[in-house]
C-alpha cells in the first residue's frame, strides 16, 4: 500500500472531469423534476446527446459545435417524452424507460460510422492567476470551458429558483399543478419547457463523455451513467448546490475507488460500488424529517379538464 | 383546435381498438425503418410477427414465447396491483435479483442432498427474498414516509453488485475452474425448475404466472382488498371512508410485488437460466412496468402484453439471425411499439374534440 | 416422455432435411456485445468475415449479436440450429452450459464454444494463449518503463486475467527488476468512462505504461491525453492510437480458426477438439511494434515471439514461485495446462491481492 502515490491535486482533477457529465444530467433533471415530471429516460437522453455531439464534433472539426449539437439533440429526443406524457398523457415512469430503450438502440443505429474515430480536442481554458497557484490551481482551475459551464449553469439554476419568479413558478406548478392552474400559469408550457432543458442538459452531459472523458464514440457508452444521475437528483434533496456536491461526491468515489486500488489497497470494490445508492437512500430517510423534499406533484400527469 | 375531454368511463372499445392499431402503426412506421437501413420491410416484419407463432419451426418458438413471457407477466401482475393503488415499485429488477439469489443459495446450500422438499424450500426462498427485498421501500415509505420509486430504484443497483460479489465469491461453482457462476441447478435434479410436460415450455414459473394472473383478476373484480386497492388509487380521500388503511395497503402492495419479483427470479434461475452469474439478469423487472402499462393494469392485458413483448424478443432474434437486421433496429423497432401503445391510450380515457381551446 | 421424444424427433428431421437441402454450408455466430464494439464481438464478427470471404457462395453465414447469456442463448442457438446451421460458434464463456443443452437435441450440428471446458461428441472448445501476448507485452513494458510502475486495468478476478497478468509481470521483471504493477480491477469488460478513470489514476499514480484487459481504447485515449504513456492494443489492433501511445497490440485473431473448422465441415471431417492455439497457429497475433520502441527491444520481442511460435520458449518456464513464496516450477519446468486453465494464484513479486 503506498497512498502517497496518490496525488490530491491531479485526483480532484480527474474528479471534476469524471462528475461533469453526471452534474450536467442531474441538473437537468432536477428541474424537470421540480416542475413535477419524473423522467427516467436520462441515460436514453444522454447517449443521443453523445452520438449527436461526437458525430457533429467530428463533422465541424469544433467541439463546441458538437456540444451545441448535443444539447439540441438531447431537446429534441426529449420531445418525445413530451408528446407522450404532456400530450397523451402517458404514464410518466413507464414513458421514461420506452425512451431510455429507444435512445440506446437509436444512437446505436445512428453512430455505426462513427466508432473508432477520434473526435478533436477541446483545448482547456487556463483561468488566469488563479490556474498559475502551485498545486490546486492546475486542478481546479485548468479545465475545458465545459467543465466550467456546468459549474455556473448550476449557480444560475440555484439563484433562479431561489430568487426568480420563473423559479417560483416552477416550483409551484411541482407542488402542486392545480392549485398553479387555478392561479392562472400555465402548468403544461412550463412542464415541456422543463423537460426540454432537463433534455438538453443530459444531451451535454452525454457529450461531454464522448468528446471529453472518454473520448470516442461508442456504443452503449453511457454504461448507466444517467441512472447515477437520477440518483444524484434525490441525493441533493432537489437543490442545485448539493447536486454539485453530490456530483462531486459520486464522482469522487468511482475515482477514488480506482486510485485506491492502484495504490495497492484492497477494497471490496462491489460494497464501494453500491455506496452511492445506499447513501442516497439514507439521505431520503433523513429529508423525510424535513418537509422540504420532493415535489409534491412529482410523476403526476396533468391535465386540465375541470 | 384540437382539445381534450375526459371520458367519465373508460371506452370498451378503444381499450380493445387502440393495442390493434398501435402495432398496426408499429408495423407501418418499422416498415419504413427497415426499408430505410436496406432491409426488406415485409419480411422483416413477417420474421417478428409472424414466423415465432406460425412459421416452420413455430413448433420450438411457442414454447420459448411462454419461457420469455413468464417472468414479465409475474411481474408486472405484482407491479400493477401497486400501481393501481398509486404505489410505485420500481425495484422489481432488484428484487427478482434478490429472489434468485436467496432461491439459489438455499438450492446450492444443499448441493449434492436430493430430495422433493429443495424445490418448494427454494421457492419459499426466492418469494422471501423478493418479499424483503420491497419491504425496505415499504418500511422506509411507512415509517419515514421516503419516496418508493425512488428507493425502490437505488436498491436494484445494490443488488447488482450484490450478484456481482455473489457470483464472484459465495456461490461461485467450487468446480468451476475459477471462472465466476454458479453450480448449474439444472444438472442438480431435486433443485432443478425443469419443465412440467418436456417440449411445451411449461414450468413452474410459467404455471405460477397464470396462477398470478388469475389471482389477480379475481382479487380486483370480486374481493373487498381488490376494492380497496381500486380505490385508493381513484379515490384517495373515499378510501379513507372505506375504512383502508393506507399503511397496510402500501405494505401489501410493495410485498406482493416484491415476492412475485422474487419468485421470478427463482423460477429463472433454477430452470432456463440454471445459474446465478454476473449477467443473470437482462431487464426483465424493467420491461414488467412497461408490460404491466402496455395491459393498461388489467391481468389479461398484462398477458397479452407480456406475450406481446416476448414476440418481438424471439421474433427480433430471428430477424437477426435470418435478414441480418442489427440488434440496435430492433431495439428502436420495441421502442417505437412501446410509444405508440402508451400514446394512443389516450384515446381510451379522453375523448378528442375539435374546436376552440380553452385551456393550453 | 413419450411428448418429448416426439418433439425432439421432429426436430431433429427437420435439422436433418434442411441441413441436407440447403447447398452452402451454414455457419452461425452467437455473440456477447455488439459487433461494434471494437474488441471481443468484434474480432470474432472479424472471423466471421473472413469465412464469408474465403468461402463465397459455397459459406452462408448468420449471427445474433448482444445475445444475453442464459436461456435467450439458447434459444438463438436452436434457431440457428433449426433453420439449418451446420456449424454454430458460440462466443462467450457464459453460453457453456447452454451450448451443451442445445447440442445434445442437434448432434448433427456442429458446435464450437470458446474459451470454455465442456466437450462432447458435437461440442469443440477453442481458446486462444492470450499469455504469450502478454508475455511480449510484459517485456516491451519493463523496457520502457521510466518511472519503474506499470498500470494494468483487469477486467474481473478469472484464470484468464490472472494468467495475463502473471505473463506480462514475469517478463516485465526480467526485463527490469525495479518495475512494479499496480493493478485496477474495472469489473467490467468494457465500461469507456470507467476504463478511462482507471487509466487515468493508474497515470496520475505515475504509471508510465498501461496494459489494459478490457476492450475499449478509452484507456488509449486517456494515455494519449497524459503525453509520454504507452500502451498496448487489446483483443483489436487499436491501430489509430499508433504509434503513439499504442506501441503494440494482442490481436484475437480467430480468422484462421474458424476457416478450418468450417473446410472441416465442408470435408467432412469435423472432429470435437479442445483446441488452445497461440502465435504459432495465428490465433494470437501480435499488432506491429512501432518505433516508438528502440530498436533492441523490438529486436527481441520479435526473437521471442519467434521462439513462441516454434515452441522453443514457454512465458512460463522456471524457476518461478508463487506469491506467497512458495516453489511452483522448478528450474527449467514449464507450466502444465490444467494449471494454467484455472490459474487462480499470482507469481512471486506482484504485490496486489487477488480480489475474492
Amino acid at each position: 500500500m503506498d497512498l502517497s502515490a496518490i496525488n490530491p491535486a491531479l485526483l480532484i482533477a480527474s474528479l471534476m472531469v469524471a462528475a461533469t457529465p453526471i452534474l450536467f444530467a442531474a441538473i437537468g433533471e432536477l428541474i424537470a423534476e421540480k416542475a413535477g415530471v419524473l423522467n427516467l429516460g436520462v441515460e436514453g437522453m444522454m447517449i443521443i446527446g453523445a452520438v449527436a455531439g461526437f458525430a457533429v464534433a467530428v463533422e465541424s472539426g469544433s467541439p463546441l459545435l458538437g456540444f451545441a449539437a448535443a444539447a439540441a439533440a438531447g431537446a429534441a429526443f426529449s420531445m418525445l417524452f413530451v408528446i407522450m406524457t404532456q400530450l397523451a398523457l402517458a404514464n410518466q415512469v413507464a414513458s421514461g424507460l420506452a425512451l431510455t430503450l429507444f435512445g440506446l438502440g437509436l444512437s446505436a443505429l445512428l453512430g455505426q460510422s462513427y466508432v473508432g474515430i477520434k473526435p478533436p480536442k477541446l483545448d482547456t481554458f487556463d483561468i488566469p492567476i488563479l490556474s498559475e497557484i502551485p498545486g490546486i490551481g492546475p486542478a481546479l482551475f485548468s479545465h475545458d470551458i465545459v467543465l466550467y459551464f456546468g459549474i455556473a449553469l448550476t449557480f444560475v439554476i440555484w439563484s433562479g429558483l431561489k430568487y426568480s419568479r420563473a423559479g417560483l413558478v416552477l416550483r409551484a406548478v411541482g407542488e402542486n399543478h392545480d392549485a398553479a392552474h387555478a392561479l392562472g400559469y400555465k402548468v403544461m408550457r412550463i412542464r415541456i419547457l422543463a423537460i426540454l432543458f432537463g433534455g438538453a442538459c443530459a444531451g451535454l452531459g452525454g457529450a461531454y463523455i464522448s468528446l471529453i472523458r472518454v473520448p470516442q464514440w461508442t456504443q452503449g457508452m453511457t454504461a448507466g451513467i444517467g441512472w447515477i444521475a437520477l440518483a444524484l437528483v434525490v441525493f441533493s434533496s432537489w437543490k442545485p448546490l448539493r447536486t454539485l456536491l453530490g456530483a462531486y461526491l459520486f464522482g469522487g468515489i468511482t475515482v477514488l475507488q480506482l486510485n485506491f486500488q492502484a495504490a495497492g489497497v484492497a477494497i471490496p470494490v462491489e460494497y464501494l460500488a453500491m455506496s452511492p445508492y445506499l447513501i442516497t437512500i439514507l439521505v431520503l430517510v433523513i429529508l423525510s424529517a424535513d418537509k422540504s423534499g420532493a415535489p409534491a406533484a412529482l410523476g403526476r400527469n396533468f391535465h386540465a379538464s375541470r | 383546435m384540437i382539445r381534450l375531454e375526459k371520458r367519465s368511463q373508460p371506452s370498451r372499445e378503444w381499450s380493445i381498438a387502440t393495442p390493434i392499431l398501435a402495432v398496426l402503426i408499429t408495423i407501418i412506421v418499422g416498415a419504413m425503418l427497415f426499408s430505410a437501413i436496406g432491409k426488406p420491410p415485409f419480411e422483416a416484419i413477417r420474421t417478428i410477427f409472424w414466423d415465432p407463432l406460425f412459421g416452420e419451426f413455430a413448433f420450438y418458438y411457442r414454447p420459448q414465447l411462454l419461457i420469455k413471457a413468464a417472468p414479465l407477466v409475474l411481474i408486472a401482475i405484482g407491479l400493477s396491483l401497486g400501481f393501481r393503488a398509486g404505489v410505485w415499485n420500481i425495484g422489481a429488477e432488484g428484487q427478482y435479483i434478490i429472489g434468485a439469489l436467496s432461491g439459489a443459495g438455499v438450492g446450492l446450500a444443499f448441493y449434492p442432498i436430493e430430495g422433493l422438499y429443495i424445490l418448494p424450500l427454494m421457492v419459499l426462498a426466492g418469494a422471501f427474498g423478493g418479499w424483503l427485498w420491497a419491504m425496505i421501500p415499504g418500511l422506509l415509505k411507512v415509517k419515514f414516509g421516503t419516496n418508493e420509486i425512488l428507493v425502490s430504484l437505488m436498491l436494484v443497483y445494490v443488488a447488482e453488485q450484490l450478484l456481482a460479489s455473489m457470483s464472484l465469491g459465495l456461490l461461485k461453482n467450487p468446480e468451476g475452474f475459477g471462472f465466476p457462476g454458479s453450480r448449474n441447478l439444472q444438472q442438480y435434479p431435486s433443485a432443478h425448475n425443469a419443465e412440467l410436460i418436456a417440449g411445451t415450455g411449461m414450468h413452474l414459473g410459467v404455471v405460477a404466472a397464470l396462477i398470478a394472473v388469475i389471482f389477480a383478476y379475481i382479487l380486483l373484480t370480486r374481493h373487498r382488498l381488490g376494492f380497496h386497492i381500486r380505490l385508493a388509487g381513484e379515490a384517495q380521500r373515499a378510501a379513507r371512508f372505506a375504512g383502508v388503511e393506507p399503511n397496510r395497503l402500501i405494505l401489501f402492495c410493495l410485498g406482493i410485488s416484491g415476492a412475485l419479483a422474487g419468485l421470478a427470479g427463482l423460477f429463472e434461475v433454477a430452470g432456463p437460466a440454471g445459474q446465478v452469474s454476473i449477467d443473470f439478469n437482462v431487464g426483465y423487472g424493467f420491461t414488467a412496468i412497461i408490460v404491466a402499462f402496455l395491459g393498461r393494469l388489467h391481468p389479461v392485458g398484462i398477458l397479452l402484453a407480456g406475450a406481446l413483448m416476448a414476440l418481438t424478443y424471439i421474433g427480433g432474434d430471428i430477424a437477426q439471425s435470418n435478414l441480418g437486421l442489427p440488434s440496435a433496429a430492433i431495439q428502436v423497432f420495441q421502442g417505437m411499439l412501446l410509444f405508440f401503445l402508451l400514446a394512443l391510450d389516450l384515446l381510451t380515457n379522453f375523448r378528442i374534440k375539435f374546436g376552440k381551446s380553452e385551456v393550453a | 416422455m413419450k411428448i418429448s421424444n416426439l418433439l425432439t424427433g421432429v426436430t431433429m428431421t427437420l435439422a436433418l432435411s434442411t441441413g441436407a437441402m440447403a447447398d452452402p454450408t451454414k455457419v452461425g455466430f452467437v455473440y456477447v456485445g455488439p459487433v461494434g464494439d471494437g474488441g471481443w464481438t468484434y474480432e470474432h464478427n472479424q472471423g466471421r468475415l473472413a469465412v464469408e470471404e474465403k468461402f463465397g457462395d459455397d459459406v452462408e453465414t448468420v449471427f445474433v449479436e448482444s445475445v444475453a447469456e442464459g436461456p435467450d442463448a439458447e434459444r438463438v442457438m436452436t434457431q440457428m440450429a433449426l433453420e439449418g446451421a451446420d456449424l454454430i460458434f458460440t462466443t462467450s464463456f457464459g453460453y457453456m452450459d447452454q451450448t451443451i443443452n442445445v447440442a445434445k437435441k442437434f448432434p448433427n450440428v456442429k458446435f464450437e464454444h470458446a474459451t470454455g471446458y465442456k466437450r462432447a461428441d458435437n461440442v469443440s472448445t477453442y481458446s486462444a494463449r492470450f499469455y504469450q501476448g502478454r508475455a511480449v507485452q510484459g517485456h516491451i513494458a519493463g523496457n520502457l518503463t521510466e518511472s519503474n510502475i506499470i498500470g494494468y486495468i483487469a477486467s474481473f478476478p478469472i484464470p484468464e486475467v490472472i494468467r495475463g497478468i502473471n505473463s506480462a509481470y514475469i517478463h516485465a521483471k526480467k526485463a527490469n527488476p525495479d518495475v512494479e504493477f499496480k493493478i485496477i480491477w474495472a469489473y467490467t469488460w468494457f465500461d469507456p468512462a470507467k476504463e478511462a478513470d482507471a487509466a487515468k489514476a493508474l497515470i496520475e499514480q505515475g504509471a508510465d505504461v498501461i496494459l489494459q484487459h478490457t476492450d475499449s481504447t478509452a484507456p488509449q485515449a486517456a494515455a494519449q491525453n497524459a503525453g509520454d504513456v504507452y500502451t498496448f492494443g487489446q483483443a483489436s489492433d487499436m491501430i489509430e492510437y499508433a504509434p503513439n501511445p499504442r506501441v503494440s497490440s494482442i490481436i484475437d485473431n480467430w480468422s484462421p480458426y474458424y476457416i478450418a473448422r468450417t473446410q472441416a465441415v465442408i470435408d467432412g471431417t469435423w472432429a470435437s477438439v479442445d483446441t488452445w492455439d497461440g502465435i504459432s497457429t495465428g490465433m494470437v497475433k501480435i499488432g506491429e511494434i512501432t518505433d516508438a520502441v528502440p530498436a533492441d527491444v523490438k529486436a527481441e520481442a520479435l526473437a521471442m515471439i519467434e521462439n513462441m511460435r516454434t515452441g522453443d520458449y514457454h512465458p512460463f518456464t522456471g524457476p518461478l514461485k508463487k506469491q506467497d513464496g512458495s516453489d511452483w516450477l522448478a528450474d527449467g519446468e514449464t507450466a502444465d495446462d490444467g494449471t494454467l486453465a484455472g490459474m487462480s494464484f499470482y507469481v512471486e513479486g506482484l504485490t496486489d491481492t487477488i480480489p475474492e
